[in-house]
């Protein structure tokens, strides 16, 4: 039974390991940009601005109110022909075809990204208003004020939201399996078609998605441990 | 922007949203028991329940929605003792596997929701409605049952909203629900943009009903917002 699973060109097992190699690979570079979208919407949403706000409100609606199917459809139908549009002005006229790892990325980014902000402005509300103040009386300003003093704390309290962003953006990635990415999702697809046998390969995925979800658990756990140096735990409280 | 390809398209996905509707109302329902049985499992206190109730929502809550779907649509199938039960033609059907999964999703993550509410009813009043001679259940139903509604419902109206956009999955097994009769649209005009803003809005309407709907029930129920 477990023939299938044999490494090299007999078995299935290496190409199913490369498909999670694949969805570590594309959730991770979601993830980074789901990050940075996530600071700028957030920068949006936190700012005097009525327009940012509103864009940064547009944005977030948007994504948390249809399905990411639709949004992953929008960028694999229409993806190409934006970045071309986009060439254009900038007078390249040649074909650009985006492969399926970037518009996956910019896909379950974009999702990613909305989560992670509503994480990150929660984290800088819930930064004491007393040291943007003291900050500000110690003639701090721009970098030295946000990157300094008020990011680190950010960074502390939004680390356990950006865990589960993690877990919703690793799980989004299967959805990228319909454009032909192969992750652990369309692997298994293709295993499970070719040798007949849907049961194993469904159920080999699955061990995978948990062993990831597993591995990370640690990895998130043992990185908020490290940030919360130095601060008394809720529970001692 | 062709308007006019848009204003066609918009009769056509609205046909979708019947079974879209079905789909989730009838998951949601059938979900609402799975969750209870499981969050009564969890909190049980006996290890023989607990432990099978954690380990199903740590699988649920661990996967993606899709491969849960394969998995019961495909996967399943591959046994000749499953293609010759009475489960049969209900399993064959891609209509009856899309809403099996999409129960069992949301069951694994409501039971969370409402293992959270029925946690956060405060010991006294369980004590004090047993003082007054109420049997457990008289207890669980006049007690632990309207306070754990009160409790869970802001999670789980974000939980509705979660089955509304989770069900586009099924139209990758076939069936033409909105987002399946939104992508073959778009493969036949190459309008992306134009049909995702007519899908994407129907999607937001259906879902800014649904919090109108839970923010009158939350009213209505007198639970304060937290703001």
């Amino acid at each position: 039974m477990f023939d299938v699973f044999a490494l090299g060109p007999t078995g299935w097992g290496d190409e199913m390991l490369m498909g999670a190699v694949m969805t570590v690979l594309v959730s991770s570079s979601s993830l980074l940009l789901g990050i940075t979208l996530g600071i700028v919407f957030a920068a949006c949403k936190l700012s005097n601005f009525f327009i940012l706000r509103a864009i940064a409100e547009v944005y977030t609606t948007i994504i948390r109110g249809i399905p990411e199917l639709l949004v992953i459809y929008l960028l694999f139908f229409g993806g190409s022909s934006a970045v071309m549009y986009l060439a254009k002005i900038f007078g390249y006229m040649g074909y650009i075809e985006l492969n399926a790892f970037t518009i996956g990325t910019i896909a379950v980014g974009a999702i990613s990204g909305a989560y992670s902000t509503e994480v990150i402005r929660g984290a800088v509300n819930s930064v004491p208003k007393g040291q943007f103040e003291v900050g500000k009386t110690l003639g701090l300003s721009g970098y030295s004020l946000y990157g300094k003093i008020i990011f680190p704390q950010v960074a502390r309290i939004a680390l356990p939201g950006i865990g589960n962003v993690w877990q919703i953006t690793l799980k989004d990635t299967a959805l990228i399996s319909v454009t032909g990415l192969v992750e652990i999702m369309r692997q298994s697809r293709i295993a499970a078609g070719s040798t007949h046998e849907p049961f194993i390969f469904y159920t080999a995925a699955i061990i995978l998605y948990l062993l990831i979800t597993r591995l990370s658990n640690i990895f998130f756990d043992s990185a908020e441990k490290k940030y919360s140096k130095g601060y008394v735990s809720k529970e001692a409280l | 922007m062709r308007l006019e390809l848009m204003y066609e398209s918009f009769f056509k996905i609205v046909e979708g949203i019947p079974l879209t509707l079905q789909v989730v109302s009838i998951s949601t329902i059938l979900g609402i028991f799975l969750a209870v049985a499981v969050a009564l499992m969890r909190i049980s206190g006996n290890r023989l329940m607990s432990l099978p109730a954690y380990y199903f929502v740590y699988l649920i809550r661990g996967t993606p929605l899709l491969l849960q779907l394969y998995f019961v649509y495909y996967g399943l199938s591959q046994f000749e003792a499953i293609r010759e039960s009475i489960l049969w033609p209900i399993l064959k059907e891609p209509y009856w596997c899309g809403i099996i999964t999409l129960t069992i999703s949301t069951g694994a993550y409501s039971s969370e929701i409402i293992r959270g509410g029925i946690l956060s009813v405060s010991k006294n009043y369980i004590e004090a409605s047993g003082a007054l001679g109420l049997s457990q259940i008289k207890t669980f139903m006049l007690i632990t049952l309207p306070i754990t509604v009160r409790q869970a419902l802001p999670a789980y109206g974000n939980e509705l909203i979660l089955m509304v956009k989770a069900s586009s999955l099924i139209s990758i097994v076939t069936l033409m629900e909105i987002t399946g009769i939104a992508r073959t649209i778009i493969s036949k005009t190459y309008a992306p943009v134009e049909i995702f803003l007519v899908a994407g809005s129907i999607y937001l309407v259906i879902n800014f009903i649904i919090v109108m709907f839970v923010n009158l029930a939350e009213r209505r129920l007198g639970i304060e917002k937290a703001t």
